[in-house]
């Protein structure tokens, strides 16, 4: 797109959009690394670095990972069927697929709990193999599994969708079986998608809070999240500790997706010329 | 129909008699359908559980009313600045080019991957009596944490980028062109606003509109860090939610729950009808 200055209104409406992003985004992620960056180094490094601390995020980048990981292969196979397939349901399903985001997270969080509590109508059936879903670390994943299941799917549903056939069929033609067909040719078009999809479900998975703090149990060491822990520690007023670990979740998130960025900028040049 | 509105390459196939197809459309929508579904009627079920009235008994009570008041009154103030905000970003990043104009997009949607918390305590860090600004407004008797004011002003910061995100791709790839041709003819920008890219964009902003609707209903993170959480007086519906279910009211929490539930399918219809629209215009 070149450059339209044609079109009067450039200034006036990039003025607002940089007022009302530095009122709502700058200004308080500022005002908290400030806060943070009045810390000593040792306090800093101690307030992050603490048993407990390091232990959500542990919890939290394992959980976060392994909802990623089951968000690919369903992510995958929903967007397969939809986008191939012709079958009863396909467009209440294709629909249905974007509720969490427009479910609540709080919501999603009390009703995924009391499907998997012992005595839930999922529970039950993992209960007597001694599996504990609800108030456990499997809780933390089906929670942002459920939050995030829509990103995967709607970035490679797309792609899918617009894949010319002619690869496909000249590797059958050639006697390649549909599973080496799908290894060595569809997937690999795919892939720059299943890694923008990824992402955005691991990172999504990474900032969760509603759906999470309903179902994980929340026990120190064992199934608490970062997040919770900076608001445990804004609520025992404890303002230095809170704004030293929100300051590196913002920093982790922000490094992940800039490095995303590029990884899917130099990918799409490869990919495109 | 496709996400991208134009026929599939591959036509879809029937999966009728063919056992492979079969079971791996059983496999996918099972897993996906149960996965979303199930959910869905936890809630019913168990916000009906005790019978209907003991259900409207739940929502009647002048806690969940006022949760419910206090919510609208956020999301009524939450829903027209991030229109007007996202109309204006993106009328700003699809119609001009310009030096950062990816970055800005990024700053922009940065809500929609941070922590709710990280939002909540940000904020406080400016308005509240430890922040930048706070004891400065404080002592000009003007007070922006652990009140209403503050809920309302976190959960416009939280849902800003939702209509930007839903028009964005579509002013994007409209181009410029009917713009230019409407302003060359003589009309000023508000005009070629108003009647070129309103129009065009106007379903996508329906669904965006919808959908910032439906979150800053249900937004809970920021808001529980920025609330005093007083029962009856700062309560948004999702605080009375976590209120109920912690004190094992969990009818309670179900009934109100059902509220933002059905608004939720409701967006989806929303985005369902949308969706038939863009592809019957094209």
């Amino acid at each position: 797109m070149a450059s339209l200055r044609v079109l009067p209104g450039f200034g006036l409406s990039l003025g607002g959009t940089l007022l009302f992003a530095s009122f709502a985004i700058l200004l308080p992620l500022g005002a908290l690394v400030l806060k943070a960056a009045g810390l000593s180094w040792p306090e800093f490094w101690g307030y992050v670095s603490d048993p407990r601390a390091l232990a959500t995020y542990r919890v939290t980048l394992l959980a976060a990972g392994a909802a990623t990981a089951i968000n690919l292969l369903l992510g995958l196979l929903a967007a397969w069927i939809l986008v191939r397939y012709e079958f009863p349901g396909r467009r209440l399903l294709d629909a249905a697929i974007d509720l969490p985001f427009a479910l609540p997270t709080a919501v999603a969080g009390i009703a995924l709990a009391a499907l998997t509590v012992p005595t839930g109508a999922v529970g039950a059936l993992f209960a007597p193999l001694g599996w504990k879903i609800a108030y456990a670390f499997p809780g933390i994943v089906l929670a942002m599994t459920f939050t995030s299941l829509p990103f995967v799917v709607r970035t490679v549903q797309p792609v899918l969708a617009d894949l010319e056939p002619h690869l496909e069929e000249a590797a059958l033609t050639l006697g390649a079986g549909p599973f080496t067909t799908f290894r060595r040719v569809i997937l690999p078009e795919l892939f720059p998608a299943l890694l923008a999809g990824g992402a955005l479900s691991f990172v999504r998975s990474l900032g969760e809070f509603g759906a999470v703090v309903f179902i994980a149990g929340n026990l120190p060491f064992r199934t608490e999240i970062a997040s919770l822990l900076v608001y445990i520690r804004m609520d025992e007023f404890n303002y230095p500790a809170a704004a030293a670990l929100a300051t590196v979740i913002l920093g982790f998130a922000l490094v992940f997706l800039v490095v995303m960025n590029a990884l899917q900028a130099r990918l799409y040049r490869r990919f495109h010329g | 129909m496709n996400p991208s509105g134009h026929a599939p390459a591959i036509a879809r196939r029937s999966v009728h008699g063919h056992r492979g197809r079969i079971a791996l459309v059983w496999l996918g929508a099972g897993s996906t359908g149960l996965l979303i579904l199930l959910p869905l009627v936890a809630v019913f079920a168990h916000a009906l559980r005790d019978g209907l009235s003991a259900y409207v008994g739940h929502l009647a009570t002048p806690e969940s009313v006022h949760a419910i008041g206090l919510t609208l009154l956020a999301a009524g103030v939450a829903v027209p600045v991030s229109t007007a905000f996202g109309l204006t970003a993106a009328w700003t990043v699809g119609k001009f080019d310009f030096p950062g104009r990816r970055l800005l997009t990024s700053l922009i949607e940065l809500p929609l991957s941070l922590s709710p918390i990280i939002f909540g305590v940000a904020y406080l860090f400016v308005f509240g009596m430890q922040g930048l600004l706070g004891p400065w407004l404080d002592a000009h008797g003007v007070s922006l944490a652990f009140n209403v004011t503050a809920i309302v002003v976190v959960t416009t910061m939280v849902t800003s980028p939702y209509v930007f995100r839903e028009v964005l791709p579509l002013v994007l790839s409209q181009g410029a062109q009917e713009e230019q041709a409407a302003v060359m003819l003589g009309a000023g920008g508000w005009q070629t606003f108003l009647r070129v890219t309103l129009p065009n964009i106007r379903w996508a902003l329906l669904y965006g509109v919808t959908l910032c609707f439906a979150r800053s209903l249900g937004e809970f993170g920021a808001v529980s860090v920025v609330s005093g959480a007083v029962r009856g007086e700062t309560n948004t519906i999702t605080l009375h939610i976590e209120l109920l279910a912690n004190d094992r009211v969990a009818t309670g929490a179900f009934a109100i729950a059902t509220i933002l539930t059905s608004i939720a399918i409701v967006t989806l219809l929303v985005k369902t009808w949308v969706e038939r629209r863009e592809s019957t215009e094209m």
